[in-house]
């Protein structure tokens, strides 16, 4: 129990994070539409002070529900891309070799005056240990994301994107830095975070990740959404948009997803279509309209081919759909 | 509630939800810190600490329902007989009947119709009779049993027939209500044990099965059961997804963490010797880069359809495979592989060159026109096949250059070692061009070795 109670009082804003409902509301009213299971699992997160792994396709917040999370708590968000070959030096810190080589270059002048006097090799020594220390201090220190994390004192939001796309090695370096929220520097010692920041690690599943990390997590798949749940995503996004025009554009989104496509339509395609309409001045659909517009939605030439000669069936479709 | 959240984690675990003790630390947590009042809260709440994939969230909401599911017993106790009518004496109470009777807990309950105390009552004698340990579907009537021994059943019984011993109508009629609560008690007890079994068994049961096949020998006598069939290919999907979920990525290039100097002081020229730019070693990895060659003739018939199965998923999973298929003549397979779905994949490689006489030396010698510059110093070639030539010329020529200029030839053989070059079969004369040459008769093997080809490239 103890454990809770240490997190309840880390947790910055209490009105937001009181209750799953509140925090629904919460969300709501940094303009990101969530369903209650993933407000859920937001909340444990938060009180059970671990970090959530979300899953799903792209385009389907998982990245914008990092962001919404420090933009409600009113903390930094620090964000970290993954990539193949991301490495410790990348991730957490790096000596700044390029300044060290440079200085050491400048300074030799400067050294060989001040080793120059020294009585014999081992006072030369003595005095070249002190210099190389200087060398391996803070302002040679390059500080990576995770180490600018650890660092925040008043916590932060810390966004691991696409995690999968990382090495196997990165991923149990990432072990430590999660579970105890603590990093080691052998120049430096341990460094360890005054307040956990709120981890996010997102996930594309180009791989499976491994057990240990899985572990680790609390476990958010965010799927398609619903129609009615979309549709308020978009009047949440796309403040002037007509009702009616919401209506028939999700429901032609909804439509498309249930085809064999090679890419379906996520809600950020939705949303972005939503806004393109707009400007065009759109304020209902129409088939010929739906064709000019049709790459804002699908990404893929055949995808576009296959569905262009269907679009006033799914139009239809779209329109009966309640 | 304790016991139950272990049940549930159990049924869990039954389901091929991988849930570790850590885990089950933090819903336990997570109970703690939202209780049981929400109950859709609380499946979210399990479910994000719980399930850890797309298909295990699947697999966790099915788990929950079919466990949480409560639904009401169907009690339907005949009423007491009509009141008013002459010809129905008033019904014999149970006190009547004997002194142990009016204290028998299940009869009370039979009598009242009460489903919430019932359901209560076979929860408890189900923990009495640990009826959740249900492991076979052939435990079921002896759990059953059990549990009902738990509920008092067997009392019940005593009381009827006292009951149908005493003195006027009464006593049969309230014989004749136990008689049919007894039966609703019986039915609702089979199902209770059947659930279990659902939740419980029904998985394990499908695993034993999956374990047993994937150590099954392929070109078994009288081969494999068409009810098998299936599942053995859908077990070969997923031994390859498996495989490429761990060896797919690509691995160009490896930072060592070394510096290069030779590099960096190279580049500081520019700058009068100060060296701007720091350069690192870098390793590059090979992508895996093989070539399978699969024989498809009579002698390896029934495991010709696996191997062919397991071509298919590797040419999905490694980017750089080449397949050719022989028995008499060699063709390439990929762009069949490619085209078509696995099912009308075999079966057309099969139509096109299946089952004919197997001629090794001529199947090596249309690699050798065709085909050869393919191998480089990067390429793994495997075999699979039975080395079976039909006494024709083994072309040991040609293996011998396929030896020299790939990087490794691996020979899986369906055949266990003691078969080898015993009648028409010259696999000992082909093994001193063999890296490798291993038995592999079943899935299990097979996976074994193609992880052990994968993992060369990769860099530990």
């Amino acid at each position: 129990m103890t454990i809770l109670a240490q997190a309840a009082n880390a947790s910055p804003s209490a009105d937001s994070f009181a209750s799953v409902d509140a925090l629904v509301q919460g969300l709501a009213g940094v303009g990101y539409i969530a369903s209650r299971r993933i407000a859920t699992a937001l909340y444990m997160s938060v009180h059970l002070q671990k970090p959530i792994l979300v899953e799903g396709v792209a385009g389907v917040g998982k990245t914008e529900l990092a962001l919404s999370t420090a933009t409600l708590l009113g903390l930094p968000l620090i964000r970290m891309q993954c990539y193949e070959g991301l490495d410790e030096s990348k991730a957490l810190y790096e000596w700044k070799y390029g300044k060290q080589l440079l200085y050491t270059q400048i300074l030799k002048d400067r050294m060989g005056a001040e080793l120059a006097d020294a009585a014999g090799m081992d006072e030369a020594m003595e005095r070249l240990h002190g210099m190389g220390d200087m060398f391996f201090s803070e302002p040679f220190l390059e500080p990576r994301p995770l180490m600018k994390a650890l660092r925040e004192d008043d916590g932060c939001v810390l966004l691991i994107d696409e995690i999968d796309k990382s090495d196997e090695a990165f991923e149990a370096f990432l072990l430590e830095v999660l579970s105890a929220y603590q990093a080691s520097v052998p120049e430096l010692g341990v460094i360890k975070a005054k307040t956990p920041p709120i981890v996010f690690l997102t996930s594309n599943n180009v791989r499976d990740l491994g057990d240990a990390l899985k572990r680790r997590c609390l476990h958010l798949h965010i799927p398609l959404p619903e129609a009615s749940l979309e549709r308020r995503i978009v009047a949440s996004r796309v403040p002037n948009i007509e009702e009616r025009l919401t209506h028939q554009l999700v429901g032609f989104v909804q439509a498309l997803r249930e085809m064999d496509l090679r890419k379906s339509p996520s809600i950020s395609e939705t949303v972005d279509w939503a806004r393109a309409l707009i400007l065009m001045h759109a304020d209902s659909l129409d088939a010929a309209m739906v064709r000019d517009t049709l790459n804002v939605i699908l990404k893929y030439e055949q995808d576009i081919q296959m569905v262009e000669p269907q679009v006033s069936e799914l139009l239809r479709t779209a329109q009966t759909t309640p | 509630m304790q016991h139950q959240m272990e049940d549930f984690i159990r049924a869990l675990r039954a389901a091929d939800v991988k849930v570790s003790p850590a885990e089950s630390i933090d819903a336990h947590e997570a109970v703690a810190r939202i209780g049981y009042g929400d109950r859709e809260l609380l499946k979210d709440a399990l479910c994000a600490t719980l399930a850890k994939s797309e298909d295990e969230v699947a697999r966790f909401d099915r788990a929950f329902d079919n466990f949480f599911a409560r639904d009401p017993f169907d009690f339907a106790t005949p009423p007491p007989p009509p009141e008013g009518g002459e010809a129905a004496p008033p019904e014999a109470k149970l006190e009547d009947v004997s002194e142990e009777a009016a204290g028998s807990e299940l009869a009370q309950i039979i009598l009242a119709g009460d489903s919430t105390a019932l359901s209560q009552a076979m929860e408890r004698a189900a923990q009495a009779a640990q009826v959740s340990e249900i492991r076979l579907s052939t435990q079921k009537s002896r759990l059953t049993r059990r549990l009902l021994d738990e509920m008092g059943v067997a009392e019940i019984e005593k009381i009827i027939s006292q009951a149908r011993r005493l003195e006027g109508e009464g006593g049969n009629a309230l014989a004749d209500r136990l008689e049919a609560g007894r039966k609703v008690v019986a039915a609702e007890a089979q199902r209770y044990v059947q659930r279990q079994h659902d939740l419980y068994a029904s998985e394990s049961g499908r695993q034993l099965r999956e374990e047993l096949l994937a150590r099954k020998a392929l070109n078994a006598e009288g081969g494999i059961d068409p009810v098998d069939l299936q599942v053995m290919q859908a077990l070969v999907r997923k031994m390859a997804k498996r495989l490429a979920d761990r060896y797919s990525r690509r691995r160009n290039r490896a930072r060592k963490g070394h510096l290069d100097v030779r590099r960096t002081l190279r580049q500081s020229m520019a700058y009068g010797g100060v060296p701007f730019n720091v350069v690192w070693k870098t390793e590059r990895v090979d992508k895996p880069k093989i070539i399978a060659i699969c024989d498809v003739s009579k002698s390896v018939a029934a495991a010709a359809q696996f191997l062919l199965t397991f071509l298919y998923s590797l040419n999905e999973v490694v980017d750089r495979m080449d397949a050719y298929a022989f028995s008499g003549r060699m063709i390439p397979v990929n762009q069949i592989l490619d085209e078509h779905g696995v099912d009308k994949a075999i079966l057309e490689v099969l139509k096109l060159i299946g089952f004919q006489q197997t001629d090794y030396g001529r199947a090596l010698q249309d690699f050798a026109e065709n085909h050869l510059d393919k191998l480089d110093r990067h390429t793994t070639v495997i075999f699979l096949g039975d080395a079976r030539s039909n006494y024709a010329d083994p072309r040991l020529d040609i293996m011998r250059t396929i030896h020299e200029r790939s990087r490794s030839v691996i020979w899986l053989n369906p055949e266990p070692e003691s078969y080898w070059n015993q009648g028409d079969s010259v696999m000992n004369r082909y093994l001193p061009f063999c890296h490798l040459a291993k038995t592999c008769n079943t899935l299990d093997q097979l996976e074994r070795i193609i992880e052990d080809v994968l993992r060369q490239y990769v860099p530990r």
